[in-house]
Formats: C-alpha cells, structure tokens, sequence
C-alpha cells in the first residue's frame, strides 16, 4: 500500500542473511521508504555515520559484530536526536528481547516477517522520532530564548547599576544585602546624601518579577537622585515618585516602599512605610521600636490624595535602623507554616554583635526552612556624629563662564506657601548659577537649611526646641510642627540674596533670612549648654559661613560666604 | 484556586468568591469573574473567606477591580479575610481604598 501521506524515511537494514535482507528491504521499499542495507554490526555503524539513517533494522545476530553492540554504537553516535532501532530476531528467550532493549533498541519484530505489523512499527517509531526532534527543537529555542534573556538582564542590570551607583551605599554605616538580580525580582535599594549631607535611603519592592519591575525601578531611581541631590526633603521626593509611578505603571503595578531621612546633623531619623514590612529602630539604649506601614504603597493614589507624612525619631550615634523585604517574614518551611515577625524580632533579641544581624537572620531563615535563601534584601543603617559634608552630587554642564556677579533678589514665603513649599531647592539652585559658589554647596545648603528652619520653626511656628530635651519631647515637637504647620494662615520668612564681586577677585554672598514670629535670644541658644537638642543649628552657621549675625531680637539673621577668584 | 461570582438578585451587587491561593494564577479568572458579567453592578463584594493566601499580585488584581468599577467613587468591599490575608490588607494599607469587613460574629 502507497503511501502518500507519510513521509518517505531513510531505512538501514542490517542482517547478515541476504535472503532475509532483500526480503525485507522489498516490504520497506514498497511501503514508500529508502533502503540502505548492511551485511554485519560493524557494517551498519559505518553506513549510519555516513547515511544518517531514519530508522535502523537490526539483526541481533551477525558475523563481525552483533546487533547489541551495534545498537549500542549508533545511539552513542546518534546523541540527542533518536534513532529508532527495531531489532529483528528470531530469538524468542524473554533474556534475549531483554538484552535488546538494554543495548538500545526501541521495539522487535520477529521473523517471518509481516509486512502489515512491520508498516505500523515503521509508522509508530517515526512518530516518536518526530516527538523527540520537536522536543529537542524547542528545547534548542528554549535556551536561545534564555541566553537572550540573561543577556538582556545582564545590560538592563549593568545601565541600572550606573544610575544606583551614583548612591551612597558603600558608606562606612550602611551594611546590605541584596541578591545581584534583586532588580529582576522587584527589589530595589537606594542611598544618596543630600547636599546637606543628610542621607535618603529607599527600600522599594515593585509588584511582579522581572522586566517590568526593572523597567519600573529605573524611574523610580532617577527621581531618588536627583531630588536628593538638588536637596529636596524625602517628603517631595515621595510625593514625585508617586505622581511619576501614577502615571507610569498600569493599575495594577504599585511599589511597595520604606523611605528614610537620617540626618545626623539634627540627629533626626524620619520614615515613610507604604506597604513594606515594619522596619525597626534600635536605639543604642532602650527598646526597640518599630516603623510600621502607615501609607499605601507608592503608584496608586492621585496626586491630592498622596500622603506624604513622615515620622519623626531621634536618631542618636550608635542608633540603628534596619529594614527588609518581604522575603523574610514570608519564607516558609515544609509545613507551609512562615518564619513571621515573631522570629525575626528574636533573632534581633540574642543578636550580640550588629554587624553581625544579617548573618543571624539568613542562618535562622534556613535553619527554619532547611535550606538557604539568596533573594531576601535588608539594609541596616548606623547614625553617626555628623561627618564632613559630602561633595556636591549634582553635575553642571554649563562653563561657568557665564557666572552673574553682581545682583540681589529676595523672597517672601507666606502663609500658605510656608504650609506645603519647600523653598530651598530653589534658592540653592539659583545660587549655584554663581560658580564661586559650587564647591560651597554642601556648606550653602546646610545653612540655608538652618536658617530658613529656624525662621520656620521658631520664629513663624513658635516651636520651642528645648522642647526637644528627650526622645519623647522630640516626637511631641515634630507632632507639633506638623500641626501648626497645617493650621497656619499667616506669618511669613524673607530671604534676600546678594552676589558682589570683591575688588580683589572673587565674590560675596549675603544671606539676610527674617520672620514674623516673636523673636528668640540668640546667645542663650547658642551657648546651648547640656542640652544636645537644641542651638546646634546657631553653632552650626557660624561653623560653616564666613560671618553670622542676628538682629531684631533673633527675628533676623545675616550671614556671609565669600569666595576667592578663580583661575 | 477558584474564583466564582454571582450577581445579586437585584442585579445590584456583585459578589466574587475567591476560594485557595490568591495569586497571579487567579489573574484571568478573577478579570473574567467581573468583565464577564451582563449587569452592570452598582457595587462589588470579594469574599476572601475562603482563600488562604494572597500575594502582591493579588492586591494588583483588587486595584484592577476598582479601576474598572469607577476608581475613585468604586464601592469594592472585602469580606470574611483570614487574620493571615486581613494583616497583608493591613500592611499595605488598602482599608485607605476598600471597605474591609472583618468576619462576622458567626465566622
């Protein structure tokens, strides 16, 4: 019977009795397929490595070489791709058959032979052949497609790595750990001083694996540092992510993150928690607190509704703040029970040495569930005394040739802008159009800081900072702050800026910064005394500015930089 | 995991029941339980008694839900969570966006 549907095939026969061979080479041809014939074992192997063969018929026993060993031979050198080997016997011993299948043949047929059983086993075996190259086709196609892939995350992860390398995070008091493709499973850690020399640290987790958790992080990050670079406090960097994630990401993508700002200068730690597992502050004397989720995460709420609230903590040297990503209270063991908080926070209490909590923590974890996991991430900071100031982290492209050098401008910052707008970005930026001044602008920064808090805080909002004597008086103030803040309809902070040039080259900068508020004794507060709180902000300007002054009762402050000219 | 809905006799609320897992398995089948439906239901109720477990992707499928049943002015309530599914709820906040129903007296 012809057939027209199925595919001719390449047929080697081998049996040393030629009788037997033409016989059965007439029933294959006359099924549509080729011939090749073989009198011996070792015959067969030469004809299959010069023919490729589809299907090889072999007599188990032959002269020279047997059927076993040359099955044996032409599967070694067929590899992946199967050959189907039918053995042609007339051995009826089930020991026999058994050594057929063990040296590699696929199916037998005994003698005499039938045609219409041989034209099914020819169609069977053809198919399982075709079976076994699909499979082996896309499993090529498989590992191409993840070569690919590994090298597409490769470059995405090196052009990542140049933007979150322009972070901090190799400073001497952050200690994390992350996996290397922590991108690619959502996680995302980021550090950048700000021109103060506060530092803003993010641990985000983006909804989803893979591409676009990546593609979401990049953003994400550019914000990060930029905002923290141009000196934007973590409140607008927030409320910047959220808008840029809001309109980027489809509904159901969002970023789960903890924000911190440490400040060692203030002593001051603030957190934003949206959706993160509870952080954990760990004064150096005292209990532990934890920094809960207090937000929804970011990427989901309209711009109004974003609450960008920070809390307020004192933030001692020696203080630690640790946090980490869902992976380690999710982890679970054999009986689907999870590691949970409760043993995450006894493996903070017998942690003895801090520097050593991560190890605690990843031993305890697979203790727990048996074996190690490289996908959690954690990030421990450590508050230090305030160190220098970090070098500007912003790049300027202009020459600075174009310098203005001899003007004054000056701002009022009223009620309802004192309310939800931080001026001093843009005040930095605008004296940073004056190149003198760019290698001061860790100096400038702190101490318009400075200035422009205590005309806020003091003066306009009428916060006392003996208030904050004690941790506990340091939340009430900023709970304070905030709340007088909010309610506030009047009062206002003036901040004029003069650039002259010097007659012998260079230049002078005049800060003058006043307020409405009542007014505060200047020499009480910065003789500070015990108190670690307050009138380090005084000390601080004069530290840092070339002369400081105040007037009209402390309601007015003038302080001067002033630069050598430049080659 | 399953996911089945039912609307009300009134054709006023739909009710989707997700029963195991609550993860990006459920992802088709949650969008067809509310994009498959005839009725335009005025409000929406995801009955979580039943599921076991329920992962970030999830909370993404509840915010698509929202999306589709007007965003802003949706009314999605969440209902009969675990205390397991209630604290993920809690940590990411989503009582700010659903009306959750802690188990009645009776669960």
């Amino acid at each position: 019977m012809a057939n027209a549907e199925r595919p001719a095939l390449s047929v080697l026969i081998a049996d040393d009795n030629m009788t037997d061979r033409m016989l059965l080479a007439g029933i294959v041809r006359r099924q549509g397929h080729h011939v090749l014939q073989a009198g011996n074992g070792q015959e067969a192997v030469k004809v299959f490595e010069l023919m490729r063969p589809q299907l090889v018929l072999l007599d188990a026993m032959m002269p020279v070489m047997d059927g076993f060993e040359a099955a044996r031979q032409i599967k070694a050198i067929a590899g992946d791709e199967l050959v189907p080997i039918i053995f042609l016997t007339s051995l009826a011993e089930e020991e026999a058959l058994v050594r057929c299948v063990e040296a590699g043949g696929d199916d037998f047929l005994a003698k005499p032979y039938n045609h219409v059983v041989l034209g099914a086993k020819i169609t069977a075996m053809e198919r399982v052949r075709r079976l076994q190259a699909t499979v082996l086709e896309q499993r090529d196609l498989l590992a191409r497609h993840h070569g690919h892939l590994l090298n597409e995350q490769r470059v995405a992860k090196a052009v990542f790595d140049q933007v979150a390398h322009s972070g901090c995070l190799s400073a001497a008091n952050i200690r994390y750990l992350q996996s290397p493709y922590a991108l690619f499973n959502g996680d995302l850690l980021l550090a950048a001083y700000t021109p103060s020399g506060d530092m803003h640290v993010m641990l985000g987790d983006f909804t989803g694996h893979g591409l676009p958790a990546a593609v979401g992080a990049m953003p994400l990050a550019e914000v990060f540092y930029g905002m923290a670079a141009k000196g934007y406090g973590l409140g607008e960097t927030l409320r910047e992510m959220n808008a840029k994630l809001k309109r980027i990401l489809p509904v159901d993508m969002f970023c789960c993150a903890t924000l911190l700002n440490v400040s060692a200068r203030r002593r001051v730690l603030e957190v934003w928690n949206g959706g993160m597992p509870d952080g954990y502050l760990q004064p150096l004397a005292g209990q532990r607190l934890l920094l809960p989720s207090r937000h929804l995460p970011l990427g989901i709420l309209q711009r109004p509704a974003f609450d960008a609230t920070l809390e307020t903590f004192a933030f001692n040297p020696g203080d630690r703040v640790f946090l980490l990503s869902d992976g380690v209270i999710d982890t679970a063991n054999a009986d689907d029970q999870l590691f949970g908080t409760q043993r995450l926070q006894s493996v903070f209490d017998h942690n003895k040495d801090p520097r050593r909590l991560f190890e605690d923590i990843r031993e305890a974890l697979s203790d727990f569930r048996g074996e190690s996991r490289d996908d959690v991430s954690m990030v421990q900071i450590e508050a230090t005394a305030p160190g220098s100031l970090p070098a500007s982290g912003l790049i300027f492209s202009d020459s600075g040739q174009l310098t203005p050098m001899d003007w004054s401008v000056c701002f009022e910052f009223r009620g309802q802008t004192l309310r939800r707008y931080n001026p001093l970005p843009f005040l930095l930026q605008l004296l940073l159009e004056v190149q003198g001044l760019r290698d001061q602008s860790g100096a400038l920064y702190t101490v318009l800081t400075e200035l422009y808090s205590n005309a806020l805080e003091h003066g306009v909002l009428g916060l006392d900072s003996a208030l904050k004597k004690d941790g506990e008086g340091f939340t009430r103030y900023y709970a304070l702050r905030q709340q007088r803040l909010e309610a506030l309809e009047q009062g206002l902070v003036s901040v004029g800026l003069e650039i002259q040039p010097l007659p012998e080259g260079g230049g002078r900068l005049c800060i003058r910064v006043s307020d409405s508020g009542s007014g505060f004794d200047v020499a009480a507060k910065a003789r500070g005394g015990d108190n670690a709180y307050a009138g380090r902000g005084i000390r601080l300007i004069r530290e840092l500015s070339r002369h400081a002054e105040w007037a009209d009762d402390g309601r007015s402050a003038r302080v001067e930089f002033t630069w050598a000219s430049q080659a | 995991m399953a996911v089945t809905s039912e609307v009300s006799q009134d054709g006023t609320v739909l009710v989707i029941t997700i029963t195991g897992r609550f993860d990006f398995g459920a992802h088709q089948d949650f969008r067809n339980a509310y994009e498959r439906v005839n009725a335009k239901p005025e409000r929406y109720e995801v009955n979580l008694g039943e599921a076991t477990y329920l992962d970030s992707s999830a909370l993404g499928m509840l915010l698509l839900l929202r999306d589709h049943a007007g965003g802003e002015s949706a009314k999605v309530k969440l209902t009969n969570s675990s205390a397991d599914v209630g604290k993920i709820l809690a940590i990411s906040n989503f009582d700010k966006l659903f009306e959750i129903e802690k188990p009645g007296h009776n669960g």
